[in-house]
């Protein structure tokens, strides 16, 4: 296994901009989502600052519109999806025993894209205001105002975002469905690996609608069509069901990975398998399927008429059981077992409360007359930040603090963990909690100012406190990173810190480029935990040390050739190219010149990647 | 011209020996979505039908026989995109550049077709701008007709690789998963066919 593993591909920044291994990848997306959250956390501190007291100025009406916008674009698109796709990149072909994804260079144009068109969509800041229709963006809202091209951004950049992802998802769905290790049945795979299954196919089937009504927003705003002009007979309402016909199914594809990494991190720390292993993973496949049919509960007080509403309230409430199957599930995990209070575990727990409320807050939103009640209010922005903050940023923070040990071999923390882990959870449960008071008193989203006296100011206050505590935790958790990694402070973790269960740990921390030696034969579910135990007669795990750390002689001998695919410059090229089309299709009334320059890029990087060996000659 | 998968290396560096179900996989995934793509407008297209506005109807503007000789013209490079791949399985260069210009040129020809019917619907009156069914119309086919021009510009590809050598089976570019891109589009048009012309007459 000397020698040829990966032809050399140069080194420094020059590597990484080449670089086609999906652990780079994945560890590409988790630092450039870190630096937007960064942002995006700043512009909830600047939106919570404003709202901190009646009649707030620190920010203008126009300042505050587009800060709430790319706020809530930022959070889905640009730090819970990258987040997800850091973790799944990372992991998803360890887990199911493969040294890499079907398409690496693909994997790499998907990297490149996102970060480009992250970039593109912030620099709007800079050429004459950012976007500031919400993120929603509904018609005709988004197609009047066309002498600014804040919208414009908005559209093509979600348009870039969506085609990064859906060329991850297929290469995540090919991966699983083609590259799993010998063994490796599908009813054998990590939860993680499921979820991350169901989150492609979501993406694949729901992001190309709101792409339509993108690109029908984009041609109403420069070319003139009428798609939402109600005046020549259009139906605006159009843009809602073409948005929530993705943005629901999205929901899932943000907070699904974290019901993954929760599935891996208890049973782990529990030292009990996962109970109920095939009712968490068809809950989440009945989530993938459901959710494809509930999106109109978010159109309830637009005028669909009784029949519709009654409809999406009824499917809104069946997509509560399969949920429901998990958290007892997850519950039914723990319960007996021998636990952990790692921080990993910790914000595992959270995670499961959190969500919990979060998910009864939502339930009330099925219910048509109280939703009608609800809608716009705070109290739906207290109930999706339960759902998408104690839900799946709580998920994401446990994968983190789980898989830290394996992405540098050392661990976080534990103490600096905990103090991150208390400030968050009080932080985040100080700035939304009050926000269900607030909601159902009356207060509207999306309203730069309130008035005195209206009984909001001292919970409004208490909010914005939370969202500096949580900003605290934040500072804490990045110091906790810095000094476990950069100071190189942090306990060396070896190849499985935690005892874990499943393929990753089997091998070293960092893993080699080629992720396993020999590829792994995997004989049952939790296979790397029936290497080391047995179980006695009432099930409990028993050591059997002979068996640790050994290969077993059931590999199939041969493996000894592995040639990794060469480092490329072409997908960042190719996304380059895609970029600058975006820009011109911006600016589409005189900017078919960028766009006829960033079709011949794309197509170089495109048509120099088909061409190029995968393999080069050493 | 070498098809020889055998003479290749045929590790993609992730201990899989077959490329092609990796390759297919994916591109069935791409289609699956693109079938949310092209549903979505048809959507639309059928929400505005009859939203004409101040604009021509459908049964005022359309030319049914005209569009039914085109897409003819269309289904038939379906056949010879069978043919091409079918000289490429049997390693016959000769015959899969006969067909790959076929399929090419009648592509082309589909192509030629709807840049003549938007200009008379132009002159008739019909344009983006006069009604949602107009700007519905023309997303929808003409978003359909830049697949094929994609699909043209692929087999043009292929074909040039063909020539100087170097069209391998376990590149991106290839001959089958162009084949499954140009059936699917072929697929759509149909659908099109029937929904927008058709049925609206």
């Amino acid at each position: 296994m000397t020698g040829a593993i990966r032809s050399p591909g140069g080194r420094g920044v020059w590597a990484w901009l080449t670089t086609v291994d999906h652990k780079r990848i994945g560890l590409l997306y988790g630092v450039t989502a870190g630096v937007f959250f960064l942002v995006g956390g700043l512009e909830a501190l600047l939106i919570r600052f404003q709202l901190a007291q009646p009649n707030g100025n620190v920010l203008s009406a126009e300042a505050y519109n587009q800060l709430f916008t790319m706020h809530g674009l930022t959070m889905v698109f640009l730090v819970v999806m990258p987040v997800a796709a850091s973790f799944t990149n990372y992991f998803l072909p360890i887990l199911v025993g493969a040294r890499d994804v079907a398409f690496p260079r693909l994997n790499a144009f998907s990297y490149w894209l996102f970060l480009f068109a992250g970039l593109m969509v912030y620099s709007s800041f800079i050429v004459g205001g950012a976007p500031d229709g919400a993120w929603v963006g509904y018609a005709p809202l988004s197609t009047q105002i066309t002498e600014t091209v804040r919208m414009d951004f908005w559209a093509v950049g979600l348009n870039l975002l969506g085609v990064a992802s859906i060329a991850s998802s297929a290469n995540f769905i090919a991966t699983v469905f083609t590259m799993r290790a010998p063994g490796m049945t599908m009813l054998r795979m990590p939860v993680f690996a499921w979820m991350a299954l169901v989150v492609a196919f979501l993406l694949i089937f729901s992001l190309p609608a709101v792409s339509i009504g993108l690109f029908q927003l984009l041609l109403d705003r420069n070319l003139g069509t009428l798609f939402y002009e109600a005046a020549a007979g259009a139906d605006p309402l159009l843009w809602q069901h073409l948005f929530w016909v993705f943005g629901h199914p999205e929901v899932y594809v943000l907070v699904l990975p974290a019901m993954g990494i929760v599935s891996e991190i208890l049973p782990v720390f529990s030292r009990k398998p996962l109970f109920g292993y095939p009712f968490v993973v068809f809950s989440g496949v009945a989530i993938g399927f459901i959710g494809f049919g509930v999106w109109s509960h978010h159109m309830f007080t637009s005028g669909m008429g009784p029949l519709a509403e009654v409809g999406f309230g009824v499917s809104t409430m069946i997509i509560a059981v399969p949920t429901g199957v998990k958290i007892f599930n997850w519950i039914g995990t723990i319960w007996g077992g021998r636990i952990r209070l790692a921080t990993p575990m910790l914000f595992s727990l959270a995670f499961i409360a959190m969500f919990v409320i979060g998910g009864l807050s939502g339930v009330t939103h099925a219910v048509v007359p109280a939703d009608t009640q609800q809608h716009d209010s705070y109290y739906v922005v207290a109930h999706f930040h339960y759902v998408l903050f104690g839900g799946a940023v709580f998920g994401y923070v446990a994968g983190v603090y789980y898989w830290f040990p394996k992405w540098t071999g050392r661990l976080l923390d534990e103490t600096i963990g905990k103090w991150h882990f208390w400030l968050m959870l009080i932080g985040f449960n100080l700035t939304f909690a009050p926000m269900h008071i607030l909601g159902l008193n009356g207060m509207p989203r999306r309203t730069y100012q309130y008035g005195a006296g209206l009984g909001w100011d001292t919970w409004n206050l208490v909010a914005t406190v939370g969202a500096v505590v949580i900003f605290v935790s934040f500072v804490v958790f990045a110091w906790n990173i810095i000094r476990t990694h950069f100071l190189a402070r942090g306990t060396l973790a070896g190849d499985d810190p935690w005892d874990g269960r499943t393929l990753e740990w089997t091998i070293s921390s960092p893993p080699p480029v080629h992720n396993f030696d020999v590829v792994p034969v995997v004989h049952s579910l939790d296979d790397f935990w029936h290497r080391k135990y047995a179980e006695d007669e009432e099930g409990r795990p028993v050591a059997m040390p002979a068996l640790i750390g050994a290969d077993g002689d059931d590999h199939e001998p041969g493996a000894d050739a592995i040639h990794m695919p060469s480092p490329s410059y072409y997908p960042a090229l190719a996304s380059f190219g895609l970029v600058v089309v975006g820009y011109g299709l911006v600016y589409l009334s005189w900017g078919w010149i960028a766009t006829g320059i960033g079709l011949a890029i794309t197509l170089w990087g495109f048509f120099g990647w088909s061409l190029e060996p995968i393999t080069k000659e050493h | 011209m070498s098809v020889d998968t055998a003479a290749l290396p045929a590790d993609h560096g992730a201990g899989h020996h077959d490329v092609h179900p990796v390759r297919k996989a994916a591109m069935w995934v791409f289609l699956g979505s693109e079938c949310i793509f092209f549903g979505s407008m048809i959507a639309t297209f059928l929400l505005y039908r009859n939203t004409t506005a101040d604009g021509p109807t459908a049964r005022e503007v359309f030319n049914v026989p005209f569009t039914s000789a085109s897409s003819f013209v269309l289904l038939m490079s379906s056949l010879t995109m069978v043919l091409a791949h079918n000289a490429f399985e049997r390693r016959d260069a000769r015959q899969l550049r006969v067909w790959l210009t076929a399929t090419a040129m009648l592509g082309a020809t589909f192509l030629a077709g709807q840049i003549f019917e938007f200009t008379e619907f132009v002159h008739e009156g019909m344009t983006l701008r006069v009604s949602p069914f107009g700007s519905a119309f023309y997303m929808l086919t003409s978003f359909h007709g830049g697949h094929v021009a994609v699909g043209v510009m692929l087999l043009t590809a292929m074909l040039i690789l063909s020539l100087s050598g170097r069209l391998y089976a376990d590149r991106g570019l290839n001959v089958e998963l162009v084949g499954l891109y140009w059936h699917f589009v072929d697929i759509v048009w149909i659908v099109i066919f029937t929904v927008v012309y058709l049925l609206q007459v």
